[in-house]
């Protein structure tokens, strides 16, 4: 609201009050546009995982819900407090979650350096290419969304199978007699996941590359350096904000992905989303699966703070002095 | 270099594209640039010498900026050939160029301190650090930037910037900087002071410059000599007291400075003067080559040559009409008059204002009747 357009106040009130209280009202206006978001991120973020983390704390009991109240009351009077780190205790000592963990880390850092090596050029060619190009390419960057992810990942199940579509081909071109084995392996689960997350790679980093300004390479030519120096030296650390974004996109749901490991690495591919699926739907030990999102949280935790770390250094070199 | 050898002789060293002996350090041979069907840069044929500050001067799309690209080897022109110290550079690339550029944007690397932005240049030609280090501290002090070595480019001013990429271009000591518009994202009081600035500092380094520029103030301060560009062709080259007081046709002379162009036709041919009709009357011209009786021609009076007076002369004068203010332009340390000649034709007259009046209002004011007069030499005669 602007003050201008007010009338001019004169005699019973001071100018001094109806510009405080409209003062008043902007700040109270702007109390309520930032708590909107904070409102949403308490409701759907920070309460339900408080509810896991109090279920991760529990014992499995047979009742509904399946776990052992936290507070109890006897007689109304006496409060108990339970809380157990049984669940915690379990998932260090069995071997098989410290194994998955490990499993799902490596796949997802793999996964995330495939992206960034094919989504890099990618998005380098469509930041430079001309602007109906750019449009196109953008375009069909996004377009597998419109397709539900389930049926892409069937497409692949389809397209890697023993009797599917690419054996089927090398087959019949006679290059193979017997159909390589590729569904069902941890292959399979790699393609799914460069091939389902490449977007959330090249997305980032083109919006990053299209900032960076062209004559910069120039330069550095003009300065006396060739190709392969002025990409290491000037278009890599100034990428490395897109680089870094891209690939949390990536590394973060690869490492709880539960589908593509599911569909495309059957039985032989362990990663953490299936295991705790199998702790909340199969054992319905509830839990056992809150401690495995709970720890599984906090592995993916540890690289965002880095990355935040390395931002706020990042434009405080650019601000402070 | 060649340029010192040849002639102690002071006009051929001041002057060396006038010494036919001295051999050119860039040569340019009939380049010619397309993009697509568009002729930016047309057949174009130039000399440049050791030591010129030498100015490309045209407007936008003219192909100025097009013929710097093909000298910094950003663009291969479509056909023709381009020298620099005798060696053809038709297959050179820019990084293996003996040039430096410094961008108009500037283009500093925003992630390196300005140090880093200098030293680059150096680290690519593995010289050893100690060296690196004393020729930073020798450009920087050169560029009065000594206390700013480790901000980054983003805590600069805009002309701190500016001398940043200048340090970073020239620490190189290439045989030929080039610069696209060095001073144009300046604002016009720092302009002024830097086109001074980088006119001395060429003059201490003695490496040749070849500036782009729309700016015919900054091309006039700063060059040895200009070439006046058009729709990638040379139109004029010269120095700028040629190109401004002896313009060889009617583009050169309204595009520099401003200029009232006549058309006319010859009416008298004297050994030292010329008679021309124009539509403000006869004019004499001082003119000592031959030219037809009855010829069409061009001629350009500079406004500032025209002498404004209230009274009529005392005596008749070669050249001289009568006319009444139209408008005036008031620009402080001079006016422009627009005077109605009796003939409808209007002429522009700027004359300085050395006195400061005694009142509020001006000596010469609108509606008044004015005489004008001006040198038979002052009027230049122009063949197109």
């Amino acid at each position: 609201m602007s003050m201008e357009t007010l009338p001019k106040q004169s005699g019973l009130i001071p100018d001094g009050i109806v510009s405080r209280i409209l003062r008043q009202l902007q700040s109270g206006w702007r109390s309520i546009v930032i708590a909107v978001p904070f409102v949403w991120l308490f409701l759907f973020f920070l309460a339900p995982f408080f509810i896991v983390a109090k279920i991760s704390l529990a014992e499995l009991a047979i009742s509904s819900p399946p776990f052992s109240k936290m507070i109890e009351w006897t007689d109304g009077t006496i409060m108990t407090i339970r809380v157990v780190f049984d669940n915690f205790a379990y998932i260090f000592d069995d071997p098989l979650y410290a194994r998955t963990y490990i499993n799902s880390l490596k796949i997802s850092i793999i996964s995330t350096f495939f992206c960034l090596l094919i989504g890099y050029p990618m998005a380098y060619g469509i930041v430079r290419s001309g602007p109906v190009a750019k449009r196109l390419l953008l375009f069909s960057i996004i377009l597998p969304f419109w397709t539900s992810f389930l049926l892409r990942v069937y497409a692949w199940m389809g397209l890697l199978a023993d009797q599917g579509t690419i054996n089927g081909f090398l087959i019949s071109m006679g290059i193979i007699d017997e159909p390589i084995r590729m569904l069902y392996t941890e292959f399979a689960v790699y393609i799914g996941i460069v091939y389902t997350y490449l977007p959330f790679m090249i997305l980032p980093l083109y919006a990053n590359m299209e900032k960076l300004d062209a004559t910069l390479n120039e330069a550095a030519a003009d300065l006396g350096s060739g190709p392969i120096n002025t990409f290491f030296k000037i278009t890599l650390p100034l990428t490395m904000p897109g680089i870094i974004a891209g690939s949390l996109l990536v590394f973060i749901p690869a490492t709880g992905e539960y589908v593509i490991p599911d569909l495309l690495g059957g039985g032989n591919v362990q990663m953490i989303g299936r295991l705790l699926y199998n702790e909340f739907a199969r054992n319905i030990d509830w839990p056992v699966a809150c401690a495995v999102a709970i720890v599984l949280l906090m592995l993916l935790v540890l690289p965002m703070a880095i990355y935040q770390h390395y931002q706020g250094k990042a434009s405080e070199g650019v601000t402070g002095e | 270099m060649l340029g010192d050898q040849i002639s102690t002789d002071q006009n051929a060293t001041d002057r060396p594209w006038l010494n036919s002996d001295a051999e050119p350090l860039i040569r340019i041979r009939g380049v010619t640039k397309k993009f697509g069907e568009f002729v930016a840069v047309n057949n174009v044929d130039l000399d440049i010498h050791q030591g010129e500050l030498f100015c490309l001067l045209g407007g936008s799309g003219c192909g100025k900026t097009t013929l710097l690209r093909m000298l910094a080897g950003f663009e291969v022109p479509t056909s023709g050939q381009i020298l620099i110290d005798g060696n053809d550079m038709s297959d050179v690339p820019p990084y293996e160029r003996p040039t430096n550029m410094m961008f108009q944007n500037y283009a500093l690397f925003p992630h390196m301190s300005v140090e880093k932005n200098i030293a680059f240049g150096l680290q690519q030609d593995k010289l050893p650090k100690d060296e690196i280090e004393d020729r930073i501290h020798a450009i920087l002090k050169l560029v009065e930037l000594q206390d700013y070595k480790k901000r980054k480019p983003q805590q600069l001013s805009g002309g701190q910037r500016q001398r940043v990429a200048l340090a970073r271009a020239l620490v190189k000591e290439p045989k030929l900087l080039l610069l696209d518009e060095p001073l144009g994202a300046l604002d016009k009081k720092l302009r002024e002071q830097t086109q001074f600035e980088l006119a001395n500092i060429q003059d201490q380094v003695g490496i040749t410059f070849v500036v782009v520029t729309h700016d015919q103030e900054e091309a006039m301060t700063l060059s040895t000599r200009i070439a006046v560009m058009d729709k990638g062709e040379f139109i004029q080259i010269g120095s700028p007291t040629e190109i401004y007081e002896f313009p060889e046709n009617r583009f050169v002379a309204d595009f520099i400075g401003s200029a009232n162009i006549l058309e006319g036709q010859i009416v008298e041919d004297s050994a030292d003067h010329v008679q021309v009709l124009t539509d403000i009357g006869e004019l004499n011209i001082e003119h000592s080559q031959p030219v037809q009786k009855g010829a069409q021609v061009w001629v350009a009076l500079r406004p500032e040559k025209i002498h404004l007076s209230a009274e009529a002369p005392s005596e008749p004068q070669p050249n001289q009409s009568k006319g009444i203010v139209e408008d005036i332009g008031y620009l402080g340390n001079s006016s422009i008059y627009k005077i109605r000649l009796e003939s409808g034709r209007i002429i522009d007259v700027t004359a300085p204002n050395q006195i400061r009046p005694k009142s509020r209002s001006h000596g010469i004011t609108w509606e008044d009747t004015v005489y004008l007069t001006w040198d038979p030499s002052s009027v230049m005669l122009l063949n197109k």
